[in-house]
């Protein structure tokens, strides 16, 4: 059976159809808000103006957000190339380690200018060696790279465990964490930037300057995906690998590369939290950001602008739902936990369960642009 | 009769542990035979541990909360469906979203119903499935060897213990001996062939999540009121994902699952035992290392180093029609 459609104008494709993704499932987290005896439209007041009321808000709300930039480009890049990486957190946790052994050999000798490159330098490098072995694994031996990215999530945890609890933690401390960086491994905030939009004087907030580093690299994604043969050969590969062998593109090449820019943006997430916040590397400092990057790459249809926008969506979340947690004390940070999920579910997973509809009604709005498809195939 | 003491209740601990392993990775196996990916198990049983040990408080019945167990684990395993077979969406996009709904919304929903920072009541006995004596396991117990073996292997475990188990049999029977197994190791392989056949590829694949549903519902429940008196935030803490590289690790059957599952709690039995003391040769053997082992030999199982591991051919790719 054919029904008749018609081809969705770009504006509708990539901003009108996510826009119905994304209310749906803010509609259906409005419903656990109410299952839980909240009402939802104040706690959605609550969240905004938590998140974007006053300029410490905003500054939360970007860190939390650069964090999410990084995991999101990663798993982008991975997109792709037809590669779904799951295994960010792994790749960002091990990172840690890179950033730990960085800092704490060089924190005391060496401005922050010269330690942060160095830093970025070990954690992509920790990271993508990290997505390697599971990159070599579906190159070379055919094993699915999802599983084998699970398992080093895993994996990585364990090792994080043994290293935090057994090696770098100083002796006779009691937390399993490394000891604090000093001033040279410590980055600059970047809260003024906030203030010059006439904010009041921000106390405490840990926005700092890997947002910038971020930034950058969305930039640079954007390039290597659309302006470079690289990235050619990489659509080309996710877009068909049949046609990209044909192509003369060799296959081992592009998985082992793509995984590793991958796990390499990664592994710079891990930059923020440790370097920019807390000032150490501690047990489960990644703490799900790696899995948001899939939420935020969806949302975002991994395109760079789509995921910083969808980043700072997160970052809103995080804040406004820390702010949110206080005022409905019913309502736990774990909330983001299942906007996340719906987040994925309908951005994701049934990002088509509405495009027969809305292409239905295009086709009834402007008769001309109609053709026939395969039904609920979408163009 | 030291040695065989501390062998048994190691044995004993390995069967406890293997159990929910067990269940939710013979839920895999239907759905993933069906050509269904299915990260979503962890989600699915935490879930249905959540509901289960929710209904068994507030209805003080163990049977109500394994029944509301199942049913919320298929509601899920439902959604799975809806999303990777009626509109063909990415199955592992799907898995990993119940995971996240079913991680938050367990805290926020036993938060909000039992103010207990996302822990439901703790079940009393009569809410619990209870251990069942085999008959004479008392009067056997002293006996040499054969003893301990029987009243404390054998006997004396829950009713879902011995579900699990019998599901192995089960499972290979409905699997490899029946026409509804045949044909949902069809529709894994080569939905087309079933398709021309004139059977729904849908209806079939909806069979299989469905079984999965129930199988992580009851694993969910054993977590919830067997092993544990009660829900505890995150309490399958990567049991599914354990599960799932189980299904790998024995080729989509059913008897080397149970087998790869018994490995696998082995394993975390032998970790909880030794708790970093020395073994004798290799020395003190981190807890990290043995907590890591069954991803390590998954890994190394699906690196095609120990046998190769084929998954069916079908799996993860929606069926599409030919018109």
């Amino acid at each position: 059976m054919s029904v008749p459609y018609a081809k969705l104008p770009a504006w509708a494709d990539y901003g009108l159809i996510p826009l119905i993704n994304l209310a749906v499932a803010f509609i259906v987290a409005g419903l656990v808000v109410l299952l839980v005896g909240e009402n939802p439209f104040r706690a959605a007041v609550i969240l905004v103006e938590g998140a974007f009321g006053r300029g410490q808000g905003i500054a939360f709300t970007l860190f939390y957000a650069t964090t999410f930039i990084f995991s999101g480009l990663s798993v982008a890049v991975a997109f792709h190339c037809g590669l779904f990486n799951i295994g960010g957190e792994g790749q960002g946790y091990i990172a840690g380690l890179g950033i730990a052994i960085a800092c704490l050999s060089l924190d005391s000798v060496l401005p922050w200018y010269l330690l942060f490159p160095i830093a970025i330098a070990a954690a992509a490098l920790f990271g993508a060696l990290w997505a390697l072995i599971p990159a070599w694994l579906q190159a070379k031996r055919g094993s699915h790279i999802v599983i084998t990215t699970i398992m080093f999530n895993f994996i990585a945890a364990s090792i994080m465990v043994y290293m935090l609890v057994d090696v770098i933690k100083p002796v006779g401390a009691m937390a399993p964490q490394t000891r604090n960086f000093l001033e040279g491994a410590q980055l600059p905030k970047l809260n003024w930037l906030i203030e010059l939009f006439g904010f009041a004087k921000i106390r405490s907030a840990p926005f700092n300057i890997s947002f910038i580093l971020a930034l950058v690299m969305a930039w640079l994604v954007w390039l290597l995906i659309w302006r470079t043969k690289l990235g050619y050969e990489m659509r080309t590969y996710g877009f068909s690998p049949k046609a990209a062998r044909y192509a003369g593109i060799s296959e081992t090449r592009i998985i082992l590369v793509t995984m590793m820019i991958s796990g390499a943006l990664s592994g710079m997430m891990a930059l923020n939290p440790t370097m920019g916040d807390q000032h150490n590397v501690a047990l489960d400092f990644v703490s799900g950001a790696g899995f948001v990057g899939i939420a935020v790459a969806l949302m975002g249809r991994s395109h760079p602008v789509g995921i910083v926008l969808a980043s700072i969506l997160f970052g809103m979340l995080y804040q406004g739902g820390a702010e949110l947690s206080f005022e409905m004390p019913n309502i736990s940070r774990d909330m983001i936990v299942i906007i996340q999920g719906l987040v994925i579910l309908f951005a994701g997973a049934l990002e088509h369960m509405f495009r027969p509809a809305i292409q239905a009604l295009f086709a009834s709005l402007s008769p001309k642009s109609v053709g026939m498809a395969q039904a609920g195939k979408g163009a | 009769m030291d040695f065989l003491d501390a062998a048994v209740q190691t044995l004993d601990s390995t069967i406890r542990l293997s159990v929910p392993l067990l269940l939710a990775c013979l839920a895999g196996l239907y759905s993933e035979r069906s050509g269904i990916f299915d990260i979503g198990l962890e989600g699915k049983m935490l879930a249905g541990a959540f509901a289960s040990a929710a209904a068994a408080s507030v209805f003080h019945s163990a049977w109500i909360g394994l029944g509301m167990g199942i049913l919320i684990s298929v509601a899920l395993a439902l959604v799975h469906g809806f999303a990777s077979i009626t509109h063909r969406g990415n199955q592992i996009v799907s898995g990993v979203a119940i995971n996240f709904v079913a991680a938050g919304s367990t805290i926020i929903l036993g938060q909000a119903w039992f103010q207990q920072g996302g822990r439901t009541p703790a079940l009393a006995p009569g809410e619990r499935f209870e251990a069942i004596v085999f008959p004479g396991a008392d009067a056997i117990r002293d006996v040499p060897i054969i003893g301990p073996i029987y009243s404390e292997l054998i006997s004396g475990h829950s009713l879902l213990v011995y579900i699990a188990f019998l599901a192995v049999p089960f499972t290979w029977w409905a699997l490899f001996r029946t026409r509804f197994g045949l044909r949902l190791r069809a529709v894994g392989e080569n939905p087309a062939a079933v398709d021309t056949a004139g059977i729904s590829v849908e209806w079939l694949r909806y069979r299989a999540v469905i079984c999965t549903g129930i199988l992580t519902g009851i694993a969910g429940a054993y977590l919830a009121m067997v092993q544990n008196a009660g829900f505890v935030k995150d309490m399958t803490a990567g049991k599914g994902f354990i599960a799932l590289a189980a299904l790998i690790f024995a080729k989509w059957k059913p008897v080397n699952a149970m087998f790869a599952c018994l490995l696998f709690g082995f394993l975390d039995a032998i970790a909880i035992r030794l708790q970093g003391s020395p073994l004798p040769i290799i020395g003190r053997v981190p807890v990290q290392f043995m907590q890591a082992l069954p991803y390590v030999l998954t890994v190394v199982l699906l690196a095609g180093f120990i046998g190769k591991a084929i998954p069916p051919r079908a799996g993860g790719v929606p069926y599409v029609k030919e018109r």
